[in-house]
């Protein structure tokens, strides 16, 4: 049986190569659409035709979009991103910290609302219809429901102004203690674990949900299984899959909510750098920017399939 | 399976029963339809007119909701960013819904090639994350309000496909289609007759929750200066404008909040409460 799970991954694992190029084709030729021609607006309303003439050689836009399309995506794989159009530095010197302040935020997010999303996920759906489980479904149908920068001015209301406990948008760069890291990733934090947490206990909860609905859990019961036994013995192995499936998928909302996370709270992460590329136009930025996440979704997304494909105990 | 049955509301009057959440949700909505369609009449203030010789004032009789930054009057705004708001979401909704339901249909019927490629191309639409795409496409050909529309409609799209495919590749193995298609029917009148009328209710309902997901895209892109542009503004570029007033917890950050708010909350609300004969129609 290991051959057929080992083809399942491996099939999906070219899906995601396939889908990747795709991806990167659109994100390249979406930025084409761009009206006006990039050497002229590069050197201005002043700049001779022979200048201009001689800027489009070197950045190559005289050639056909394909072979330009070739060439971005050989540097891409090869780690060369090309050169801001707004300061001319190499792309990769003013992403690599930026990208690393995003992971950190990304992975302390990650630590704090994982537990506490499968705990009150599972919890909820054990107690099925109670009271404790109809308040988790209101709060969690409550922050899906509104946009993501309202759970971080709410949080801001909540914990700057009432309770005076954090600073509200005026975060220092600069980290010296054990205080500062509080503070610069306190809120960031906060709203990304509500964010995240939401979707992920209203999967996790669906999936275990589902397993308690099966005959073989109506079985235990009728056998006398207690409802804890019930629980961990029979359902969750079950459920496993699809609530790693869950994990995953919610880490990908992730994406969506570090860029309103980062501009509001000014935090120096990837997503700030790309909404002031998208202000100043800066194309090759943007391209490399939209790349780093559209790969970081892909790979939450097909890592959520390996493992559903893994955690199947009917493939073993 | 009596069980099943039991969970069913009884049929009331109009063939479905209807209970007070879904109600409250849907006067919420139809509410906000009539305040974006009447915003003109509604008004207290000019929307562009500063009013208030105080910035960031507060709820009072003679401004409703405070002022805002500028000392222009919330309420007003508010009113006439339900337009922009509704008015784009509605617009983008019905387009995503209609070309991904008739693209699903004609998927699912015609099976083979088209369906494999068009699966294939939608799905890897579908990775790129919709706040990214939204970003990407105002950076490159800047934001106008039918750009946004087409934007959004162009992001949802895949998802609506994808949820018409599911259910109508189901009803196209029912015995009735192999009827249709054995009396020489052709793709058209197959997916106009007989699977539209058959996943109509679900398709709704999914239009209905696309619907919320385009109100918190379009809101997000606003709030990040992407949306719609001054001196136009709807509920989330108003957040944006408003923004310094956090710090005070003044209204003019907070009800344009919850604007959005009321509406997503209670197009959610309205779907997990439809009658049970119109959402599961599928399963």
């Amino acid at each position: 049986m290991n051959h057929r799970i080992l083809s399942l991954v491996m099939s999906r694992l070219l899906i995601a190569v396939i889908t990747l190029v795709i991806v990167s084709f659109a994100v390249f030729f979406a930025t084409m659409m761009l009206p006006g021609d990039t050497a002229t607006i590069l050197l201005g309303q002043a700049a001779t035709p022979e200048a201009v003439a001689g800027l489009r050689t070197a950045m190559h836009l005289d050639e056909p979009a394909i072979i330009r399309f070739m060439r971005w995506f050989g540097g891409l794989v090869t780690g060369d991103l090309g050169t801001s159009y707004a300061n001319d530095m190499p792309i990769a010197d003013l992403i690599a910290g930026r990208f690393i302040n995003t992971l950190k935020l990304a992975g302390v997010t990650a630590l704090f609302s994982v537990p506490i999303a499968l705990t009150l996920g599972i919890t909820a759906a054990m107690m099925r219809g109670s009271l404790y489980d109809r308040v988790v479904t209101i709060l969690t149908i409550g922050v899906i429901s509104v946009p993501e920068f309202m759970v971080a001015t709410s949080a801001v209301l909540l914990f700057a102004v009432y309770l005076k406990w954090l600073p509200a948008l005026s975060i220092a760069n600069e980290v010296h203690s054990i205080t500062d890291l509080l503070r610069v990733y306190a809120m960031p934090v906060i709203t990304l674990t509500f964010v995240v947490s939401a979707q992920m206990i209203r999967m996790t909860r669906a999936a275990v949900v589902e397993t308690l609905n099966t005959p073989y859990v109506e079985m235990a019961l009728l056998k006398g299984a207690s409802p804890q036994r019930i629980v961990l013995k029979h359902a969750l192995p079950n459920a496993l899959g699809p609530i790693v499936n869950a994990v995953a998928l919610s880490l990908s909302y992730l994406l969506g909510g570090v860029i309103i996370v980062e501009t509001i709270f000014n935090y120096p992460g990837i997503a700030k750098l790309m909404v002031d590329a998208v202000a100043t136009r800066d194309l090759p930025l943007i391209q490399s920017c939209a790349m780093i996440f559209c790969v970081g979704y892909l790979i939450l997304i097909t890592l959520a399939d390996i493992l559903a494909i893994l955690s199947n105990p009917r493939l073993r | 399976m009596t069980t099943d049955t039991a969970k069913m509301p009884a049929a009331g009057r109009m063939g479905y029963r209807f209970n007070l959440v879904g109600m409250l949700a849907l006067a919420v909505i139809l509410l906000w339809g009539l305040v974006a369609v009447f915003a003109h009449l509604l008004i207290p203030y000019p929307v562009g007119e500063i009013v208030d010789f105080d910035y960031f004032g507060p709820m009072s009789a003679q401004f409703w909701l405070g002022s805002d930054y500028l000392g222009r009057d919330m309420f007003s705004r508010i009113v006439m960013g339900a337009r922009y708001t509704v008015g784009i979401s509605v617009a983008a909704v019905a387009i995503a819904c209609t070309t991904g339901v008739v693209l699903g249909m004609i998927a699912a019927v015609s099976g083979g090639w088209t369906d494999t490629l068009l699966s294939r191309f939608l799905d890897a639409m579908s990775s790129i994350p919709s706040k990214l795409f939204g970003l990407v496409v105002v950076a490159a050909v800047g934001s106008s309000i039918p750009v946004l529309i087409i934007t959004l409609s162009v992001i949802y799209i895949p998802g609506a496909y994808r949820f018409a495919r599911a259910l109508a590749v189901n009803i196209n193995a029912m015995d009735f289609i192999t009827v249709a298609r054995t009396r020489g029917e052709n793709v058209f009148y197959i997916i106009r007759s007989e699977i539209l009328p058959n996943i109509l209710g679900p398709v709704l309902a999914d239009l209905g929750l696309r619907f919320v997901f385009i109100v918190l895209l379009l809101s997000g892109l606003s709030f990040l200066g992407l949306g719609v542009q001054p001196p136009y503004a709807d509920w989330g570029a108003l957040v944006r404008e408003n923004i310094g007033g956090l710090p005070f917890g003044a209204p003019a950050v907070m009800f344009p909040s919850i604007a959005i708010a009321s509406l997503t909350i209670s197009v959610n609300l309205l779907i997990d409460n439809l009658p049970y004969k119109i959402r599961d129609r599928s399963a």
